[in-house]
């Protein structure tokens, strides 16, 4: 189940078929591992990744990052205010932090205008924010494993071996 | 221009170039070819091996080593021999070569006399027979294809003579990724010591090994260190090819003579690869673990492929290569490599390139990209039904 699971990690396009002959099962208890990896939810989505540098006919989208400490609230701690926050399409990601803040959003917008507004109306303006930091992204070199500056070819010469 | 006819050695103008050679010649500037070819991984070198070569660099480590090689990487080498219960001092059993290729010619060199027998299990790689023949002595080809591809005790013994002087064995093996299974070695151990031989074990493909399959040193088997020259190096497991940086492990008699060859061959392999070698063999198992599941995974894809077009292969345990049998076809290995390449775009290397018993096979690489494997599969499948028809 784990190495189906990595296989589509690496490439949620394999066919069912290949993923069957790469571990060694049958078609079928492949398509019946991944239909139960899907109903318990461990696989959420298959998306596309993209390359923002290389997307044509697109506006060029700005993303930053900001770091809000907050005051947690007695019986829900961090939860119910990452609730909220989560909620807004604009966030992209969002995690709880150990260190100098608590929350780190990253947002991704039209225009700086666009993001710095969404953080002064909406983000600073929530109960329990006490502090905002915004850090804009100015290039994107490596996400979530995957390299987004470099081509991968294989440049092997064929030798003597 | 020299027009002596003697201006050349004759024993060099009978050494013919790698036959895996000439398929690659077939290959330059067509780019829609696809090559199954190759014989080196299709990953690169694990970058925290990379960043430890920059290190060195940039700290002006750029001098000869020790002709042994780095005292610290014989030391981390004596420990990862350990993992196949293999026992080396690091100070004189141990010797760091330019890739293990160094180290079979200067093996060969450092015990065999004019006359002497040296036994070949074949199909194997293609360096063997011609350092052997450079050497004056006698190649014995000895068959393994009617026995799994792997060389057994009974067979080989009948094949020993008092001229035999050692066995050359390699497991996992190249082309045809099988291995001798550890009751046989331990029969040929029996062989080796009952003869007074030597075995060159090259154990190059030793950390890819698949499914339940252990790699076994023969040279693990009781009293068998003073009859064994152990051969491996970083090129495959670590996706170093291009360092050039292997060793061997053998007694010390024998690693202090092969040792003046070597000074005078090539003094030392390079540094920085040597400092990447120590760097991979402390912090690199990770990658290799990654890279070994990646092959077996294609391994398995490739295999499939073969069965569902009716070619029979016999699985392969270990290294990233296939040797399925187009006897079917009716072609020789040579016509069936040179048709596939010319009219379907894929390049597959012929068995016969790797000894006589590999005619009536070819070998494919499968360290390379899934889709590339897929389509040279379909169009092999299409190749084979039209020589059937």
């Amino acid at each position: 189940m784990e190495e189906i699971l990595d296989l589509l990690k690496q490439n949620a396009r394999l066919s069912t078929q290949d993923i069957a002959a790469m571990t060694k099962r049958t078609t079928e208890e492949v398509a019946a591992i991944i239909a139960k990896l899907e109903a318990d939810g461990v696989i959420l989505k298959y998306t596309a990744i993209v390359n923002p540098a290389k997307e044509v006919d697109v506006k060029e989208k700005v993303c930053a990052e900001i770091q809000l400490q907050v005051t947690p609230e007695r019986e829900h701690g961090f939860d119910a205010l990452a609730d909220k926050i989560y909620r807004f399409p604009q966030v992209r990601s969002l995690y709880l932090m150990s260190g100098g803040y608590d929350l780190k959003v990253m947002i991704e917008g039209e225009s700086l205008q666009e993001v710095a507004l969404f953080v002064s109306q909406k983000l600073s303006t929530l109960e329990g924010v006490r502090s905002t930091k915004t850090n804009f992204v100015l290039k994107t070199y490596k996400e979530n494993d995957i390299v987004y500056v470099e081509d991968e070819r294989d440049n092997r010469e064929g030798v003597t071996a | 221009m020299n027009t002596r006819k003697d201006r050349f050695s004759e024993k060099m103008l009978q050494t013919q170039p790698s036959p895996i050679r000439k398929f690659f010649d077939l290959c330059i500037g067509h780019d829609d070819i696809i090559s199954l070819g190759v014989g080196e991984p299709d990953f690169s070198t694990p970058w925290t091996i990379r960043e430890e070569a920059f290190y060195h660099l940039e700290k002006g480590h750029t001098s000869y080593t020790s002709n042994w090689g780095l005292l610290e990487l014989r030391e981390e080498i004596a420990k990862y021999l350990t993992k196949y219960n293999l026992d080396y001092n690091p100070t004189n059993e141990i010797l760091v070569t330019v890739g293990a290729s160094e180290g079979v010619d200067a093996v060969l060199r450092t015990i065999l006399n004019p006359g002497d027998e040296l036994i070949i299990c074949e199909p194997c790689y293609v360096s063997y027979q011609p350092l052997t023949t450079l050497c004056d002595a006698k190649v014995i080809h000895f068959d393994t294809s009617k026995t799994g591809f792997y060389p057994t005790a009974e067979e080989l013994e009948k094949v020993i003579t008092p001229k035999t002087k050692a066995i050359m064995l390699c497991s996992p093996s190249n082309p045809t990724g099988r291995m001798c299974p550890a009751d046989e070695l331990e029969k040929i151990a029996e062989l080796v010591k009952k003869h007074q031989i030597w075995c060159i074990s090259d154990e190059i493909y030793c950390e890819l090994v698949y499914d339940d399959n252990e790699h076994v040193s023969i040279g693990s088997f009781p009293g068998m260190k003073d009859y064994t020259i152990v051969l491996n190096g970083f090129s495959k497991a670590f996706a170093m090819t291009g360092w050039r940086i292997g060793f061997l492990a053998a007694p010390k008699e024998l690693v202090s003579e092969l040792h003046k060859l070597h000074q005078y061959n090539v003094i030392c392999a390079p540094i920085f690869s040597q400092y990447g070698a120590i760097e991979g063999l402390r912090n690199g198992w990770a990658e290799v673990e990654k890279m070994r599941v990646s092959y077996r995974q294609r391994r398995n894809l490739m295999y499939k492929a073969f069965n569902d077009m009716g070619l029979p292969v016999v699985e392969p345990q270990g290294a990233f290569y296939m040797f399925p049998d187009i006897r079917s076809t009716g072609l020789s290995s040579d016509d069936f490599a040179t048709q596939l390449i010319e009219k379907y775009k894929v390049a597959v290397v012929p068995g016969s390139a790797f000894g006589e018993a590999g005619e009536g096979f070819i070998r494919c690489c499968y360290a390379t990209d899934i889709n590339k494997i897929k389509t040279a599969m379909e169009n092999i499948a299409e190749f084979v039904k039209s020589c059937r028809k």
